[in-house]
């Protein structure tokens, strides 16, 4: 284990010790935030029950679509758009204020059109990633070495097999970048939504748990979000730090 | 007199005005013929087209005047089939490994995979990279990942083999060694040799024969025969004609490299 991972370990372990601490001796009341060891508790109880089961696994197929649909058309569209000049400076401005635009603000809008079933809160996670997923490809297409496409064209390539061998390949790294994107937007958009639009999922199960003041179910859950969260994005910078080892670029 | 294996009549390339600029009158018109199995290279100053007369021949840019032949067929559009390209640049993918790379220049032959497999550690052996075939490029030295390069397009057992400038980013001893590399490879394959170098010693030692490109647009001004055995190696720089290659080489270039310099200066 390398010293800066120690260190990484030993700033949360402080973390929580303090928490634990700071709830213990009473700065943090019970009412607010129940001390980190009842908490850990309450996530075994609440596990083991299997209760809220299902959930999260709505939740989670929710957030693994919305993931799913922004990451495929985000880097179909990327790659598209790479190739047309002109569409893509006519959308740059779109992709470099996208952000500016509070997508959750359009949810009465959402509701309306798709109801409150899963589509809306689907919507919304996708509508946050696509665009952070066309980005990142479009930098990484843009830092593919010229010599590689001319590579491939004395290869006699086409331009979908040399997309799909040479500069999408190449841009591997930024293809980790952009599913770390789109996962977090997807978890983001698809929990956020369901606090204030469904009647069912994770986010709205802590929303319930919130306003009747049961924090053996909402700070159960808003760990459970955050170690999700956690292993899934160390698992993909793993990958992507063996890429990047692989390529000397690291 | 046999037909040349590459005959260029007439070549010429302008770029047209971009955004701001002026159209810029690149290369030609050029008349050339190399002959099949000859080892042929180009020399000339610094932006004189010597490498957008290469990407013309192998296809990957389209003249705007003039027409290319290779072993009789008109060069347009696509790159022919039989021509293998070495770029100056590192062309190596980096998520291969060097096994992988060399393999890829077979991924369109239409071959059985035990003669790709044979192939491919034929072109690697060749190259003396048996021991790295496993390894990635970024754990290999410049020289060995253009070796990499090579064996790529040595593996499709081309008939013309392009080289742009591929020593140009190596250091002189790996240049000499190379180049050695190349000569024997040559003669194992028995390909016509079309290179690009700026080094006047480098196509003095390689090449059958040089042709010497003028300032821009450039234009074919000079070929000097070199007369060497076609079992030749680096040390061929020992012999008392080598310096007398050079230096009518240089004699020729000198004029246009200063005209180039000249208008460097004066350049905005």
């Amino acid at each position: 284990m390398s010293r800066a991972t120690l260190y990484q370990i030993g700033v949360v372990a402080g973390f929580v010790l303090l928490l634990e601490a700071l709830c213990l001796g009473g700065v943090i009341d019970k009412i607010t935030m129940p001390p980190p060891h009842r908490i850990a508790i309450d996530f075994v109880k609440l596990m083991r029950s299997g209760k809220l089961y299902p959930e999260i696994g709505k939740s989670l197929a929710n957030v693994l679509l919305a993931f799913v649909l922004a990451y495929v058309v985000g880097i179909a569209t990327g790659t598209v758009l790479h190739g047309f000049k002109t569409v893509r400076e006519t959308l740059d401005p779109l992709f470099a204020t996208y952000y500016a635009v509070p997508i959750f603000a359009f949810y009465p809008l959402f509701i309306l059109i798709f109801g409150l079933g899963d589509g809306p809160q689907l919507l919304i996670g996708f509508l946050l990633g696509v665009v952070a997923v066309i980005v990142t490809i479009l930098n990484g297409l843009d830092r593919v070495p010229r010599v590689l496409r001319k590579t491939a064209l004395i290869g006699r390539m086409g331009p979908f097999e040399t997309a799909t061998h040479v500069t999408l390949p190449f841009c591997a790294p930024y293809l980790l970048t952009a599913a770390k994107l789109a996962l977090a937007y997807a978890f983001i958009g698809v929990i956020g939504s369901e606090f204030i639009m469904a009647r069912n999922g994770m986010g709205y199960e802590i929303g319930f748990a919130y306003t009747n003041f049961d924090n053996a179910t909402m700070y159960p859950l808003i760990v459970l979000i955050l170690l999700l969260s956690i292993i899934l994005n160390g698992i993909l910078t793993h990958w992507e730090k063996r890429l990047l080892a692989r390529r000397g670029q690291q | 007199m046999p037909a040349a294996h590459v005959a260029l009549h007439g070549v010429t390339k302008r770029f047209p005005a971009s955004a701001g600029g002026q159209a810029v009158h690149a290369l030609g018109p050029i008349d050339l013929g190399i002959r099949q199995g000859e080892f042929f290279a180009v020399v000339g100053p610094s932006g004189c087209g010597k490498s957008t007369l290469l990407e013309i021949i192998a296809g990957l840019v389209p003249a705007t005047e003039g027409r290319i032949e290779f072993e009789g067929r008109p060069v347009e559009a696509d790159v022919p089939d039989g021509i293998g390209v070495v770029f100056q640049e590192d062309a190596c993918f980096p998520w291969l490994s060097v096994r992988d790379n060399v393999a890829f220049g077979l991924r369109k032959a239409a071959l059985g995979r035990e003669e790709k497999y044979r192939r491919v550690n034929e072109a690697i052996a060749m190259m003396g990279l048996g021991e790295f075939a496993g390894t990635f490029p970024a754990q290999l030295s410049g020289g060995m990942r253009q070796r990499v390069c090579i064996a790529r397009t040595l593996v499709t057992k081309p008939r013309l083999l392009l080289l742009d400038e591929p020593f140009g980013a190596l250091d002189q001893q790996t240049r000499l060694l190379m180049g050695d590399e190349v000569l024997r490879l040559w003669r194992e394959i028995g390909a016509t040799v079309f290179l690009i170098t700026h080094a006047l010693d480098e196509a003095a030692m390689l090449a059958d024969r040089i042709a010497v490109m003028s300032a821009r647009p450039g234009t074919v001004i000079d070929v000097v025969e070199t007369q060497w055995p076609r079992e030749r190696d680096s040390r061929i720089v020992e012999r008392e004609n080598f310096g007398a290659v050079t230096s009518r080489l240089w004699k020729t270039l000198r004029e246009e490299s200063m005209k180039t310099m000249g208008r460097t200066a004066i350049s905005p």
